[in-house]
């Protein structure tokens, strides 16, 4: 069977989203991707432009928390939301990520912060999973 | 490693009195205090539908807490620390830990007081509600009322209220009726990373979205009239609520802290059973440090709802007309997250520490100095707002509170459904065409957003307020009653 490559899981007061990736790299895709989607992150009509991001972190679940930050820093502070993401992560946890993004349209509900609740990448069937909890 | 998945039952807790349980230290190895619950037996079944008790018990496992770590009866699931948790840790070697204050620093609640008869200008409510929307900017992106330079916001970091007052945007009497007068000493601006600056300059004078909001509420009864007699609350009145925070600015602090946090954790030693709950000593550089950086978000959130309530003054106007003297005044205004030095009687000896609130307000009972005159005899004002459609409650704090709970109490109904559940099982047009039929005038920029915040979304408040006021945590002053409700 086929798993969604991400899912909203209960959580009483914020957002958590379940996401799964092959690798480091396509997971932290997916979660961008998942949470554009959580919060309705919609592009309008406007100049593209296109941005590369260099990141490090001691550990996994460090390195998606920063990586998740600076797409919601982009998007709340410089009203931009990337509508193409390539991003490769290497096995020493060096992120490097290119982008394109647009002048942001609208967001249906805005997502605050990325935290370490519980936060834990996984191995699993068909590479890694991590439950996200975002503060909302 | 213990995970919020790993539930708690019935059986782990003792109960001690009608209002108390408590998770006995024995019940994981890595606790180093109790665990104490104020609930009845409804809202502590809630409190195990969730992860908040066992969030709980990873808090008692925070190095240097004092005598218990306390959860009240409108907990609910947080990430780290349960909403509607307290932990006292003892100064100067015991922690402090962001995440145990939460992002949203000094998210709280004002209360404004009117003598406006509710039924004599009911015609003129949906005027005021539509002048609220309309003055008081919320919602996603919208842009603060006070464009700030650099060096505004750090005077507002150190100034909090003052700078508001010294700008216009105060009456006499705001500040006094503000906890710590608007302003939380020992703020440096230079412990705030670049990045909360530029998200706190926009953004002041707003609401945000989320659960924050502003209501018109009646006061729809009174149980202590001497003491809402000193709070200008009349039966029958208008009075106005004011719930939000310290915005992206409080938000990247907290932020900034969790992530920098996590490598000092391990210079220092400590281990912990979720990493949201990092924390240092408070006697630490990194410790005084976030405490600096933390005054400067409480100091914004307080210049935040200040404006607010300026806003909501000229709502006032416009829909009512000038009137001398104004037509609200401030009855207090209380934080429900925020780390603070306090000293406490524990077990006979006073204690010097740092009383971690997330999601639960301070309530401080009678004799408190830091009170104005006119509450000083009666105990602190406590404000605990409902969830649109259900009542609100004005409270005191009591020697009750000051003796079982670090001077604190509940702060709010607290959610018992997901917001993933809400949105499932409540649709926001309908929601607000329910709450309009029931008398309450809604104006709201996300429809999504208000399902989300549906009140069968929430405990009942007033169960919640029996329990404090069972428990002798807080005493009734006024119920409230919603007329209008201004969602982002």
């Amino acid at each position: 069977m086929n798993l969604p490559p991400y899912e909203e899981v209960d959580h009483t007061a914020d957002w958590a989203l379940l996401v799964r990736g092959r690798d480091m790299s396509d997971l932290c895709l997916v979660a961008a991707s998942a949470m554009l989607a959580a919060c309705g992150a919609r592009p309008a009509k406007g100049r593209t432009n296109d941005r590369r991001l260099e990141l490090h972190a001691e550990d996994r679940e460090g390195l998606l928390v920063s990586w998740l930050e600076e797409i919601l820093f982009s998007l709340e502070t410089h009203r931009r939301v990337p509508t193409r993401i390539d991003v490769t992560v290497s096995p020493q946890l060096e992120l490097v990520a290119h982008w394109t993004d647009a002048p942001l349209g609208e967001v249906e509900k805005p997502i605050k912060a990325v935290t370490y609740n519980d936060l834990s990448v996984r191995e699993a069937v068909g590479g890694l999973e991590v439950t996200i909890v975002f503060d909302v | 490693m213990p995970k919020t998945d790993d539930r708690l039952t019935k059986q782990d807790l003792i109960r001690r009195s009608p209002f108390l349980w408590e998770i006995p230290v024995t019940h994981r190895s890595d606790m180093r205090v109790p665990v104490r619950i104020f609930a009845d037996d409804k809202l502590v079944e809630s409190a195990l539908q969730d992860a908040s008790l066992v969030q709980a018990v990873n808090a008692s496992t925070l190095p240097g807490l004092v005598s218990h770590v306390t959860v009240m009866p409108d907990v609910h699931q947080g990430y780290g620390f349960p909403i509607g948790g307290v932990a006292a840790t003892r100064l100067p070697d015991g922690v402090i830990s962001p995440g145990a204050i939460g992002y949203d620093i000094n998210c709280g609640v004002r209360l404004l007081a009117s003598d406006l008869s509710a039924g004599e200008v009911e015609d003129q409510l949906p005027d005021l509600a539509t002048a609220l929307y309309a003055n008081c900017p919320s919602g996603v992106g919208v842009k603060g009322s006070v464009p700030l330079s650099g060096k505004e916001l750090d005077r507002i970091c150190r100034e909090g209220s003052r700078w508001a007052d010294q700008n216009g945007f105060a009456e006499p009497g705001d500040l006094e009726a503000t906890e710590e007068d608007g302003r939380i000493d020992g703020a440096d601006p230079g412990a705030v990373s670049a990045r909360a600056r530029e998200r706190g300059r926009p953004q002041l004078g707003t609401l945000g979205a989320g659960n924050h909001f502003i209501e018109v509420d009646v006061v729809d009864r009174v149980f202590h009239p001497a003491a809402a007699d000193a709070m200008g609350l009349r039966s029958g009145a208008l009075v106005v609520q004011i719930h939000c925070g310290s915005r992206g600015f409080g938000h990247q602090v907290c932020s900034d802290y969790v992530r920098e946090l996590q490598t000092a954790v391990m210079h220092y030693g400590i281990q912990l059973p979720d990493r949201e709950l990092v924390c240092v000593p408070l006697s630490s550089p990194e410790g005084r440090r976030y405490l600096s950086a933390m005054a400067c978000a409480a100091n914004y959130a307080f210049a935040n709802r200040q404006i607010l309530s300026h806003h909501v003054r000229r709502s006032f106007v416009q829909t009512f007309g000038e009137r001398r003297g104004g037509w609200l005044n401030q009855v207090y205004d209380i934080a429900h997250n925020m780390g603070k030095v306090e000293d406490h009687n524990v077990e006979g000896e006073v204690v010097r520490v740092c009383v971690h609130r997330k999601g639960a307000t301070r309530a401080f009972g009678p004799g408190f100095e830091g009170l104005p005159p006119r509450y000083r005899s009666l105990g602190q004002p406590v404000l605990v707002p409902g969830s649109m459609g259900t009542a609100s409650w004005v409270l005191l704090g009591t020697e009750g509170s000051m003796a079982l709970a670090f001077g604190s109490t509940c702060h709010g109904a607290g959610r018992r459904m997901s917001r993933h559940q809400a949105k499932r099982s409540v649709r926001g047009d309908q929601l607000r065409q329910e709450l309009e039929a029931q008398g309450v005038r809604v104006r709201a920029g996300s429809l999504p957003g208000l399902a989300e915040e549906a009140p069968s979304a929430y405990k009942d408040v007033d169960a919640v307020v029996e329990v404090v006021v069972g428990a002798g945590i807080a005493a009734k002053v006024a119920r409230l009653r919603p007329v209008a409700v201004i969602k982002g």
